[in-house]
């Protein structure tokens, strides 16, 4: 079973962060929401391993700030 | 409102039983006339056990209420006798259009595979399905309905129930054997045994309007709207049915007053805003209705049974009342014939609620995904639903996750202690406790499908490539099968005809496409065995007798 890779994938880690922050710079909060939820799709569906995707969604509910 | 249809108003007609000093004891009562309470009482007379069906009312249903009637649906009504009469008046559709504010998302095809009698679905109003099983019943025998007779009082012991009936000419009471509550969602002889049917109740409202037009406005076809421009921030189903009637069903959340939305002044230009000013039409009956999604935790009580939504409720998407209520039907007749007959133990039925508990679950989750879909529960939710539905319209991957109904197919009890596994490798989706696929075959010359020669008894499959695979030694073991305590009738699979005395309980069936085979991973030899609901509850690759006597043991609880 492929696991969640957690260790640097990312060849140029700064070129993807400014690309990411750049897409959402002149949007509203209900456009990067948009946004954002277009991303999950397309990459989930890319990655498509169902254990990968639970792993990750584990990881990203942790440390929650409190409502 | 409401010039389509007439409705026909039963009889009532008293009873001897009335008159009688003691209660007449009968083998089977069953509870409620409506499509599910018939098909028991037809699936069990069938069976040629003798049923009392009782009903509080003297017509059919008002209203079309349940209108998709799925491919398993209809098969399990042609087995009944009505299926072709269901066809013949419904409309049959097999595509589906979904509609995201103006735009067409996409079109897809509920029944992509050929070599099927009966479509992915068709459309009727309800009314019309229970007058055919009316009819039904009384051109089949050995079911005795009676009209405005009221059960008010259960009771039951270790050897069967007592009821009370309440009629125009007062009350009497009568005992049977086995009690089947058919009396849908709200049913009294669940809540006078005591017992709950629990779950989730949406908030949420939606307007039914049944509208009569002219049929070239719109095809035969389901079409779904997700925030449509004419009806903001919900959604809308279009559906056709019988004589020109179209459903149309607005989402019209929870805060909206049933009362006021179910005057015409009102229905009318939400229609309007719909169909646009050109399009005339005449409002034909109209319903506001909340949903829950629930089941009863065990679907027997001793010697009282509940099937439909006395049993279990789910919400509208994906069509899973009626055509599951008809699974419970089909799954219970046969178990119940085998244990009254003394062939299988009571706990026989005991896998009646096990397996169709799985199936209410399985319905339950899916019309529950259904609904979250359509109306999602915060705003997140809704962004996430509509990125998906905007990513359809160019990305096939999104249109898997686009979800205004899922289609409704039958359980597979893959988990069922009633099967036996698999000792040889098989692929494809006949394995034990799926029901039965369909193809073309022919019977001596006659043209037909497969699934019009299983059903009511357990049956056998063997799959023979000519005459050469046909030993004296194997008609002897068929024929040992179907002279046995729990008859099993076979058919022999062949892509030809061959010319050989046969002895009883064996037949030929001509895999004219060669259809059948493939459809069932056949090599030559395999042999399948099915119950009487048309579920495959074993396979092996050679005919061998005690393994055969074994799963029907198995199957039968034994």
């Amino acid at each position: 079973m492929t696991k969640l890779i957690t260790d640097p994938n990312l060849l140029q880690p700064d070129d993807f962060y400014q690309e990411l922050t750049d897409l959402h710079r002149d949007l509203t909060p209900e456009q990067s929401a948009e946004i954002n939820a277009k991303l999950i799709l397309l990459l989930c569906n890319h990655i498509g391993d169902q254990a990968v995707l639970s792993e990750a969604m584990l990881i990203a509910k942790k440390n929650l700030k409190a409502a | 409102m409401l010039n389509t249809y007439t409705f026909p108003e039963y009889d009532y007609i008293r009873s001897k039983d009335q008159d009688a000093a003691e209660p007449v004891r009968h083998p089977v009562i069953v509870v409620g006339a409506g499509p599910i309470g018939m098909a028991m009482a037809l699936d069990l007379a069938l069976h040629d056990v003798p049923v009392v069906v009782l009903d509080d009312n003297n017509t059919v249903s008002v209203g079309s209420r349940a209108v998709c009637y799925a491919k398993r649906f209809l098969e399990i009504m042609d087995r009944l006798g009505i299926g072709q009469r269901l066809v013949d008046k419904g409309v049959t559709w097999n595509i589906g259009k979904v509609f995201f504010d103006r735009d067409l998302v996409y079109t897809f095809n509920m029944l992509p595979e050929e070599h099927h009698r009966r479509p992915g679905f068709i459309n009727l109003q309800q009314y019309y399905l229970e007058e055919y099983m009316v009819d039904r019943i009384h051109e089949l025998g050995g079911i005795d309905l009676r009209w405005k007779s009221k059960v008010t009082q259960v009771e039951q012991d270790e050897t069967g129930a007592t009821v009370t009936v309440e009629t125009p000419e007062g009350s009497y009471r009568m005992q049977c054997d086995y009690l089947i509550a058919c009396d849908g969602a709200n049913s009294q002889i669940r809540s006078q045994c005591g017992l709950e049917s629990k779950g989730q109740i949406f908030k949420d409202r939606f307007l039914i309007a049944d509208v009569v037009m002219d049929p070239s406005n719109f095809p035969p076809e389901r079409w779904f709207w997700f925030n449509p421009h004419f009806h903001e921030g919900q959604s809308t189903l279009l559906h056709r049915q019988a004589d020109n009637v179209w459903r149309i069903d607005f989402d019209l959340g929870w805060d909206a007053d049933p009362e006021e939305e179910k005057k015409p002044e009102n229905i009318i230009p939400r229609v309007r805003a719909f169909l646009g000013d050109e399009v005339e039409f005449e409002l034909e009956w109209a319903s506001v209705y909340t949903f829950t999604c629930r089941r009863m935790d065990n679907f027997r009580l001793g010697r009282i049974f509940f099937a439909g939504d006395a049993a279990h409720q789910v919400s509208p998407f994906g069509a899973r009342g009626a055509n599951s209520g008809a699974q419970d039907t089909d799954n219970l007749a046969w178990k119940l014939k085998l244990v009254m007959d003394g062939r299988a133990p009571d706990s026989l039925l005991d896998t009646y609620s096990d397996e169709r508990v799985y199936a209410a679950d399985e319905n339950i989750l899916n019309s529950t995904r259904s609904t979250d879909f359509i109306t999602p529960k915060n705003e997140i939710s809704r962004v996430f639903r509509d990125a998906t539905l905007s990513l359809a319209r160019d990305y096939p991957f999104a249109r898997r996750l686009v979800n205004s109904g899922r289609l409704s197919l039958p359980a597979v009890y893959t988990h069922s202690s009633l099967n036996t596994l698999d000792q040889e490798t098989f692929v494809g989706n006949m394995l034990p406790g799926a029901p039965s696929t369909d193809a073309p075959v022919s019977k001596a010359g006659q043209e037909g499908y497969l699934l019009d020669h299983l059903g009511n008894q357990f049956n056998g499959l063997l799959f023979i490539e000519g005459k050469r695979d046909l030993s004296q030694a194997v008609l002897d073991q068929l024929s040992a099968l179907y002279q046995a305590k729990i008859p099993l009738k076979s058919y022999l699979v062949c892509s030809h005809q061959v010319d050989l005395p046969l002895p009883d309980g064996v037949e030929l069936l001509v895999d004219t496409l060669g259809v059948v085979k493939e459809r069932f991973d056949a090599t030559a030899g395999t042999f399948y065995v099915l119950r009487p609901d048309q579920h495959v509850c074993a396979r092996m690759r050679q005919l061998d007798n005690n393994r055969v006597a074994a799963a029907i043991r198995k199957a039968t609880a034994q």
